[in-house]
Formats: structure tokens, C-alpha cells, sequence
């Protein structure tokens, strides 16, 4: 189990749950997903197809170029925080 | 129906010379005699086994693998998924089964065979290895009704004569050399005929890559010559006009998987000023019928291929067809070689391009230790615009069991496309007289969580 202080969510990974879960039509409220947890398998259960939904939504949202040959794709895809970690330090809006 | 000659052969390859080029990787041609001596190289490699599961995620390894295993007598395994479950039937179809595959770090329960790094001397002579006709190269698979994958096989003559019709109807001509740049698989049979067969075929090129995103979409495009054919999905076309992004010029977008809305053929030709045209098939037949979206709902079928209602089940025949064969889907015929696309068979479920039956789903769920009743069922049906693809939820009657537990279960079973969202865990599921459950009961029963 995380401890609560290092699951705690930002105001951007909440931001960015939000967008996830109306994009993806989620069954899970925004609030309940654990930003370490993995997005794709095990987590939150998202398929490539999601993701390319999540590249979407997050590109118009943020101004962001997403691409699959960046190295840091995994990282960026890897959880919640791992995106909300890329949005900050990629976002031009 | 135009039947092979026993003895007919047909090369391995439409390119006339060694230096015409097959393929290109990051924009680096890759020449016909150089893809010889690597499927030289790679038929080395394979051990005495008939049967490859050629899994090479590289488009252009994918053709080296098939090609070697189809000129040295071997036949191509092409499932659709990975799952350990359909490794693990694809053991009892094939116990001599092994792997090829690109990725280092494959966990395939197969004996493995990693496709070679480096690159191989141009053979030497300039010789195209011939194939018989009727020889069954590939096998490809559809989920049945029961817990048992059922096997199609594939023959190259039969293969050749689909993308044959598929290279005039996309408006190939023998006087340009396109190239093929594609957003799916070299294993799903869409993307095994248009992006793979259909170069050989014809002595196009294909692109080693598998664009993704809709930047790397424009990127890889941009990377080789025109003329650029692009064979994509309803999802990624959506996705490129949702983007906003240039594209370099082409010649033409192909679709299939699933039917593209007029509304977003039409925005994708406005916005790239390039004709659209859909491919229409399914694992087993292939590929059967194209349409021009934008100029009607009518599709045409290949040549000599008819459809026919046998005890209500839709059913095609002739053609490249070697046997009738039933549809997943209804379709009403307009004409002799003329049909529209009514919607699928009850019974049949299309998630992003990977077709089951809600059958067969079922018998995976109710196969997991714990479970005691489940059932899945279509909860967004994909609309013409509003969503890009149906997803499915399920019902479970499981009291030792927790969803993610059951979520676990599944995953070693299905592609995750059909994985359930919700799953639902409920004290029972009532059923009618004939074992059935009425679909206004589980409406409710998805409902009333």
C-alpha cells in the first residue's frame, strides 16, 4: 500500500484524472484513481486504444506534441503522475 | 470459380529486379535483392518445426519471417492476440510451434527464435522462389463459439488472387511504385493483405514502421517517397482530423476494421484532399468488397464473389473464397455483386477491429476458478461519430472472487479490448427456461449496480 502523503494527487494530475475519465467514459470516479497506479494492465485496465484517446484530449488540452518514438513514452503513459509530470514540463496552454 | 492449377507457381515476389525497393525503415530503402538474403538468412535460422508463430513487430521483419517460412515449406501462425491462453491452444493446434520474433525481451511460451540483427549481403544470383499455388502458408484464427480457437487456412495462390482485385480497386497501375504506410498490424488479416501481401503482390513498398499517434502518423509518411498510400482505421483517421495535422501529399487513404462514417470520410477527404476508399472483409474470407464512402453506402464485392441467406445465416461465396463461408455481419444484397453492410449478427461483438462472439467471451469468463455465472454484454455501441469504438461490460456471480481478481483471470485470455468496463460482481444472474437472460434483465441488472 502507498502511504496516503505519497498517493496524494495535485491539482494537475486531478485536472488531467478528470479529462481521462470523461474522455474514456470510465466507470471509476476521478477522485479514486491512484496516480502511481499503472495506466495500461493492471491499473486502470487502458488499452492502446485509450491511449491514443488520452494523447487526444491531452494535446488539445496542454498544447502538446505527443509522439511514440520519444524516449520518455513510457515513462509518460507509465501512471497518472507519469503523464502529469510530462503535461508540466511540456505544456504550452 | 477461377481454381489454381495443382502445379501453378507463383513467386514469392512481384519485384522485377534486385534493386527495386520493398520496403523502407526510417526512410532508408531497403532493395528486393538485400530482403532475399535476409529471408536466406532467417530460413537458416529456423529449426526443423512446420509451424511459425511469426509475432515480429516490425513490418518488415514481419514479411522477411513470412517469406522465409513460406519459401522453405513452412506455414505462418497469425492469431490475433498473445494471450497465454492462445498460446496455449495454438500448442495443442501445433505442438512443433515456434516463435519468431523481434522483441528481446518476448515472453511467448514458445521456443523462440529472435530475429537476427545486421544486414545481410544481397544474395547473390537474382532468383524469386516460386510457391505453389495451393500450398497453405498461414494460418489465421477466429474465437469459434467454444473455448477453441478455429483455425483458416491460407494458400498463396488464394492470398495472391484477394490483393490481386484489392491492387485494382485501389487504382494500382503497373507504371508507379507506391508505398504503403500503415497504422496496424502485419498479424491482423486487414493489415496482413493490404500492407504486406498486397506490396508483395504487386512490387510496391511498404513502411517497416507502425505509426501511431498522428504526429508519427504525418512523420513516417513524410520519411518516404510519393506516391504514399496510407492503410488506416476509423480510430486513427478520427484521431488525425481530431489532431488538426498536416499530412504530406497522397495518393489515396484505405479503411477497414470497422465502417467509416460518411460524415468522417468526407472530413478526412476535405481535409487532406485525397479519396478515401474501405475495404470490407473478416478473418476468414479476407478481404471481399471496397466502397468509396463518399459516394454511397453501397459496396462492390470482388470479382465473381456472391452472397447468399441460408437458413437466415448471410453466407459468401465464390471468388478467391475456397469455401462459403457465414459473416459475422448482415448483409443485404443490392444487386449481383452489390450489398449494404445491415449491422453485425447478434451474437458477434467488433472491438476496434478484433472480432469475438459474445459466446466465446462467455466461455472464457465462466472458465475462470471462482466464477460461478457471468455474462457479457455490448454497452457503448460505436456510434457514427460519437465514439470511436464500442466497448463491453460484464456481470459476474463470483463470491470468492474480487473484480480485479476476475479482471486478472481475463486478461490471460482475452486481448484487453474485451476486457469488461464495467465488471460488475452480482448475487445471481436469473435466467429464462432455456438458460438465457433477457436483454431487458441485464439492462437492468447493468443498471441498478
Amino acid at each position: 500500500m502507498q502511504s496516503a502523503q505519497a498517493a496524494a494527487s495535485t491539482d494537475l494530475e486531478r485536472e488531467i484524472a478528470g479529462l481521462v475519465t470523461e474522455a474514456l467514459n470510465l466507470e471509476v470516479s476521478a477522485s479514486d484513481i491512484d496516480p502511481e497506479a499503472p495506466l495500461y494492465r493492471d491499473g486502470l485496465g487502458l488499452d492502446s486504444i485509450d491511449i491514443l484517446e488520452i494523447a487526444l484530449v491531452v494535446s488539445k488540452r496542454y498544447g502538446i506534441d505527443i509522439k511514440a518514438e520519444s524516449e520518455e513514452n513510457h515513462k509518460i503513459f507509465r501512471s497518472l503522475r507519469g503523464l502529469a509530470e510530462f503535461v508540466a514540463a511540456q505544456r504550452t496552454r | 470459380m477461377r481454381r489454381p492449377e495443382p502445379d501453378t507457381a507463383v513467386p514469392l515476389l512481384a519485384h522485377a529486379s534486385a534493386e527495386d525497393i520493398v520496403a523502407y525503415r526510417r526512410g532508408e530503402p531497403i532493395r528486393a535483392g538485400r530482403f532475399l538474403g535476409d529471408v536466406a538468412r532467417v530460413a537458416a535460422l529456423l529449426p526443423a518445426s512446420r509451424h511459425v508463430l511469426n509475432a515480429c513487430q516490425d513490418r518488415y521483419h514481419f514479411a522477411v519471417g513470412l517469406a522465409a517460412a513460406t519459401a522453405s515449406g513452412r506455414k505462418s501462425l497469425l492469431p490475433s492476440t498473445h494471450t497465454p491462453e492462445v498460446i496455449r491452444q495454438l500448442r495443442l493446434f501445433a505442438p512443433d510451434a515456434i516463435c519468431l520474433t523481434d522483441d528481446p525481451e518476448c515472453t511467448i511460451d514458445l521456443p523462440r527464435v529472435v530475429f537476427p540483427g545486421g544486414a545481410s549481403p544481397p544474395s547473390g544470383a537474382w532468383r524469386i522462389p516460386l510457391i505453389a499455388a495451393e500450398a497453405e502458408v498461414a494460418y489465421v484464427f477466429t474465437s469459434g463459439t467454444t473455448g477453441t480457437p478455429v483455425p483458416h487456412a491460407k494458400s498463396w495462390g488464394r492470398l495472391g488472387d484477394a490483393v490481386g482485385v484489392e491492387a485494382t480497386r485501389l487504382g494500382f497501375d503497373g507504371s508507379r511504385r507506391r508505398t504503403i504506410v500503415a497504422t496496424v498490424p502485419p498479424q491482423h488479416m486487414y493489415g496482413f493483405e493490404s500492407s504486406v501481401l498486397l506490396p508483395l503482390f504487386s512490387g510496391h513498398a511498404f513502411c517497416a514502421e507502425r505509426p501511431f499517434f498522428p504526429s508519427d502518423i504525418a512523420a513516417t509518411l513524410a520519411s518516404v517517397p510519393a506516391p504514399r498510400i496510407l492503410v488506416s482505421t476509423p480510430v486513427h483517421l478520427r484521431a488525425l482530423i481530431a489532431a488538426d495535422i498536416d499530412l504530406p501529399e497522397l495518393e489515396l487513404i484505405v479503411s477497414a476494421t470497422a465502417p467509416l462514417a460518411e460524415t468522417l470520410a468526407a472530413a478526412v477527404e476535405a481535409r487532406f484532399q485525397v479519396p478515401v476508399l474501405e475495404i470490407y472483409g473478416s478473418t476468414e474470407t479476407g478481404q471481399i468488397a471496397s466502397r468509396r464512402t463518399t459516394a454511397g453506402a453501397e459496396w462492390q464485392l470482388w470479382p465473381g464473389v456472391r452472397i447468399e441467406i441460408r437458413d437466415g445465416e448471410t453466407r459468401v461465396h465464390g471468388g478467391h473464397l475456397e469455401m462459403p463461408t457465414p459473416m459475422g455481419d448482415v448483409l443485404e444484397a443490392t444487386g449481383r455483386d452489390r450489398f449494404l453492410l445491415k449491422g453485425r449478427s447478434c451474437d458477434m461483438v467488433n472491438i476496434a477491429g478484433k472480432r469475438s462472439s459474445l459466446a466465446y467471451l462467455n466461455h472464457q469468463l465462466t472458465s475462470i476458478p471462482g466464477v460461478v455465472d457471468g455474462v457479457f454484454y455490448i454497452k457503448d455501441e460505436a456510434g457514427p461519430d460519437e465514439r470511436a469504438v464500442s466497448r463491453l461490460g460484464a456481470l459476474v456471480v463470483a463470491p470468492s472472487l474480487d473484480a480485479a481478481a476476475i479482471t486478472a483471470g481475463l486478461r490471460e485470455r482475452l486481448d484487453p479490448v474485451f476486457l469488461p468496463r464495467p465488471l460488475l460482481l452480482v448475487p445471481e444472474i436469473q435466467r429464462n427456461a432455456t438458460g438465457k437472460i433477457p436483454s431487458h434483465v441485464l439492462a437492468a441488472l447493468a443498471r441498478g449496480r
